[in-house]
């Protein structure tokens, strides 16, 4: 401050100081009055400089020299009668906006004090319309005019301000700076008081401003272009243009510069211009023209031509032309510094350029464009829409004016519906923050009031599921004429293979694909891929566990659309709904996907996941999407009968972990409680008969339908971080999935159910409950306890129990991995549990090192003396209540 | 010299008329002005450039003024203007 301060007197700081207390006391002020008051004082300060508007149009023109009389009061009309128009049903106090559906309220806050540049060209109609925007904003102004414009703006402002304080705003409101100076806007324009510089005004000033390190506004230099293509209405043309240009005497810098015609209607447009009292230059006169009206050393134009009238340019510069010449037009035959009529001229002299092509003529657009208008104002006249799209693509504007005046229609609200304006944003070409037409809302700071919303939520299941002893038997009501029989060669030993094609309606043709008996790798998908298509099936019935059905999702996939990309559709996502790779809609084939489970475990018969083995990586890939579920999902005891104790007790833990992950997820619901509630007390219940009287058809029966109601819940609750430790360490150790997860389990529910260093972000979790919905399924197994805390414990040890009756293993040790091959192993494992999207839904974030720590806990394992408990408990409150 | 707390009842027609009697009460002594705002809808400029030769005196007299019943608009305005620091607001 002190440096800007430098070169002006004690005096004049003082004054300065006092405007800036002024207008920063008006500015609080004002904050107190309604919309209601603002409204009101708008509506006065408005007609009263309708009312004034030819007298404000005289005093500038008998200042500045500038222009003409009736155009300028016509401007000062727009300025308050149709920047009115579009104001006056804005709302700008209190709440402006509101989205009741998205639960965001947009509240306006008003800015405080401006200080505000107006140029020579059009000084009152820019001050008459910051009047505005400043009253209908709450804000308080300091104006400071053009030098050369001072007086005339100094008593629009006095007008404004006089009505304005008569119907309620705060005295001070407006205040302008007495013989304004450059060295008075650069110690505003760093006054720390001063909270938005909007310089409408020359290069200097709005450079000044953006300097400034100030929030500002500020308008670009223009050099319009003009494309003339041949399809235009060449009379409208015309007439719009000469409007245009001489409107004011070509002040509005978003005036017409040079016009690119088509070779093909060139004569007959300059003919017109002629007609309509524009002199077009001969070789010779234009040169005249681009040595006298252009500086020859800056390249800039001449001050002194600036809103003159055609006729006064012509005498000063000895060209000889009609009495009542409107515009002197000037054929140029290129851009730049070589032809100096191809800058911006603001005054009645017109470049024209004959272009022998559509794209000769953009390519002169483009160099019009970026020779000093940058994001300005570009006009097309053309009835070609695709002419006029290829222009708005290439032309750098703010406002690209179709068919209509440059600068009138710049202005807004007269030939279109944009915004009425005096200040033209030029985004970044120009040097400028925005390319909007400056309005009322860049007078604002607006807050958004954001309300917590509910994410949506689903349960999306296959169509039907048949259930029970002989459900097999339903597929008879599936009619195909070609069905792929995916399996294993196991099954195919057992007859199982058999028993579903007796199933499918007689004229259907079969073919079994064996595979191994193993998660899929791409390799055995992509063979599968290949027979559904020799095979031509529009259906795949999938008969198996996990491995076989989630084989034979990916084989759908990419049968149905062969165009996926599998590595792509892998990639990671925080959110399904908000995940960057789409599955495939479109269909070549369309295939119905019918999937007999074999195991109690997965689920994969209903769920949307699908997971692949990628051997170069070492890990799993986990597919999930809603369009992977099968159609048809038949879960038939019959088929399970005979699986291995082994198998069953991994399975049947994997259904176990499945449903109480589902239970404590972040995205569980109503719907998915109720379904792992289930599944959680029909797995305690039948897993431990199944498991030890394996032809227990009850028991049987009863697990595969818990594995199922369990896939119902974790197919739209997800899993969480014990399947994200299982599918590491499985990959890894070549240890089976239902395993892997029983030796984390009891680990990952005390995990759980200790206070989290980290809450997962979700809106679904108004609270932290996971310790409580361990609770609840502790005490709908009846296993006791007289709080949260010993519930859980109960819980835990009801997990160790039912692990030593399936006789898993308690530890990793106990699988014969040593504690330095663990170790060596550990930061991969780490690092891909972490890669893992399974645990996006946990209800607790793991930190990598916690991860580690689950790792280790497992690799000690549990049992006696083990100590599996709640590491950091709730508080005896949190606790008491579930 | 003995000190004692006043209490002015700050009319919303005449709030530069309260802050002027408020600085005569601290001229003539007063430790303590309260100023009851809570009638008060809004404020004006001139109450504020009252407001800031009241804060100046009191700062320099150590003079507690304290308003009351400020509500949420007019103390808003004393805050863009820095002048809420100068007095205290009772719970």
């Amino acid at each position: 401050m002190k440096e800007q301060a430098a070169s002006l007197s004690d005096e004049r700081i003082a004054y300065l100081e006092g405007l800036v207390r002024q207008g920063r006391t008006a500015a609080a002020v004002f904050t107190q009055c309604t919309q209601q008051d603002v409204d009101r004082i708008v509506k006065a300060i408005v007609l009263a400089g309708l009312e004034q508007a030819q007298y404000l149009a005289r005093l500038a023109i008998e200042e500045t020299r500038l222009g003409v009389l009736e155009d300028k009061a016509i401007k000062n009309m727009v300025a308050t009668e149709f920047v009115y128009d579009y104001v006056r049903d804005k709302r700008t106090v209190g709440v402006i906006r509101e989205f009741p559906e998205r639960g965001l309220v947009e509240v306006a806050e008003p800015i405080g004090l401006i200080f505000s540049i107006t140029p020579i060209t059009n000084p009152t109609a820019t001050v008459l319309f910051k009047c505005i925007m400043a009253i209908k904003t709450r804000n308080a102004v300091i104006f400071g005019p053009h030098p050369k414009a001072w007086r005339c703006c100094q008593e629009a402002i006095r007008i404004m301000y006089e009505a304005a304080v008569k119907h309620g705003a705060p005295e001070g409101v407006f205040t302008c700076l007495d013989s304004p100076t450059i060295d008075d806007n650069v110690y505003l324009m760093h006054h720390k008081d001063i909270r938005l510089i909007d310089a409408t005004g020359g290069p200097g000033a709005v450079k000044a401003a953006y300097s400034s390190g100030k929030p500002a506004l500020g308008v670009g230099p223009g050099n319009t272009p003009v494309y003339l293509d041949k399809t235009a209405d060449l009379d409208m043309a015309v007439v719009d243009i000469i409007t245009s240009k001489t409107f004011d005497n070509g002040t509005i810098c978003a005036s017409e510069q040079t016009v690119v015609i088509d070779d093909e209607v060139y004569d007959a447009v300059l003919k017109k211009f002629a007609e309509l009292g524009a002199h077009i230059c001969n070789e010779k006169e234009t040169a005249l023209l681009g040595r006298t009206v252009i500086n020859p050393e800056t390249g800039f134009m001449q001050p002194m031509a600036i809103g003159q009238k055609a006729t006064d340019i012509a005498r000063f510069i000895g060209l000889s032309v009609k009495p009542h010449t409107k515009l002197l037009i000037a054929p140029i035959q290129g851009v730049g510094p070589e032809h100096p009529l191809s800058v911006e001229k603001l005054f009645p002299v017109l470049s024209v350029y004959r272009a022998r092509s559509v794209d000769e003529a953009l390519r002169v657009c483009m160099d019009l464009n970026h020779l000093g208008g940058l994001g300005h104002t570009a006009v097309i006249f053309s009835r070609n829409d695709e002419t006029i799209r290829q222009f708005s693509e290439v032309i750098d504007a703010g406002r690209i004016i179709v068919n209509s005046p440059g600068s009138i229609g710049a202005l807004g609200g007269v030939y279109n519906d944009m915004v009425p304006t005096f200040s033209f944003g030029c985004g970044t070409g120009g040097g400028n923050s925005t390319t909007d037409n400056v309005n009322v809302y860049h007078y604002l700071n607006i807050k958004r009031v954001a309300r917590r919303t509910q994410a949506h939520m689903w349960f999306r299941v296959p169509n039907q599921i048949y259930f029970n002893m002989n459900a097999v038997e339903n597929l008879r009501q599936f009619p195909s004429r070609a069905t792929m029989l995916v399996t294993n060669p196991a099954l195919e030993r057992l007859g199982l293979v058999d028993v579903v094609r007796r199933s499918l309606p007689p004229q259907t043709l079969v073919r079994v694909l064996a595979i191994p008996d193993a998660e899929p790798e791409v390799k055995v998908v992509l063979e599968g891929v290949e027979a559904l298509n020799l095979h031509r099936a529009d259906q795949i019935v999938a008969l198996g566990g996990g491995s076989v059905i989630d084989a034979a999702k990916i084989m759908k996939l990419m049968y149905e659309s062969p165009e996926a990309d599998l590595e792509e559709l892998a990639a990671p996502f925080l959110d399904i709904r908000k995940r960057v790779v789409q599955y495939p809609t479109g269909r070549t084939n369309q295939v119905r996907l019918i999937a007999v489970s074999t195991t109690s475990g997965t689920g994969s018969e209903v769920t949307p996941f699908a997971v692949l083995i990628d051997k170069q990586r070492g890990r799993k890939v986990t597919l999930a999407d809603y369009s992977l579920s099968p159609d048809v999902a038949i879960v038939d005891p019959q088929f399970v009968m005979s699986m291995p104790k082994g198998l069953t007790a991994d399975t049947g833990i994997d259904c176990l972990t499945h449903a109480l992950e589902a239970g404590v997820s972040i995205h569980s619901s109503p719907y998915t409680d109720s379904n792992a509630m289930q599944a959680i007390r029909m797995a305690f219940k039948y897993l431990p008969i199944a498991y030890e009287n394996p032809r227990n058809v009850e028991a049987r029966s009863m697990m595969h339908n818990a594995a199922c109601i369990a896939a119902l819940a974790f197919s739209n609750a997800s899993v969480g971080v014990n399947h994200a430790l299982a599918h590491a360490f499985g990959a890894r150790f070549g240890v089976a999935h239902g395993r892997a997860n029983a030796l984390m389990l009891p680990h990952v529910i005390a995990f759980n159910a200790s206070v989290p260093t980290k809450f997962m972000p979700s809106p679904n979790q108004r609270a932290y409950v996971a310790h409580k919905k361990y609770a609840m399924v502790a005490d709908l197994l009846g296993l006791g306890g007289d709080s949260v805390a010993a519930k859980v414990q109960n819980l835990i040890a009801a997990t160790e129990q039912l692990l030593d009756r399936l006789e898993v293993p308690r530890s990793i040790a106990d699988l014969g991995i040593s504690k330095e091959e663990f170790e060596r192993a550990m930061p991969d494992l780490a690092k891909i549990a972490f890669d893992d999207p399974s645990w996006r839904s946990n209800p607790r974030m793991p930190l990598v090192s916690e991860l580690v720590e689950l790792f280790w806990s497992a690799y000690r394992g549990r049992g006696p003396g083990k100590g599996v408990s709640v590491s950091e408990q709730f508080t005896a409150m949190e606790w008491s209540c579930v | 010299m003995t000190t004692s707390a006043v209490w002015i009842q700050v009319d919303p027609e005449h709030v530069v008329h309260a802050l002027q009697e408020a600085v005569e009460k601290m001229n003539h002594g007063e430790a303590e002005v309260v100023l009851d705002f809570s009638s008060v809808p809004r404020i004006d400029p001139g109450a504020v450039a009252a407001m800031e030769e009241l804060a100046g005196l009191a700062a320099g007299r150590s003079v507690q003024v304290v308003l009351r019943g400020v509500n949420a608009d007019i103390y808003r305005v004393l805050k863009l203007v820095k002048l809420a620091q100068k007095f205290s607001f009772p719970a």
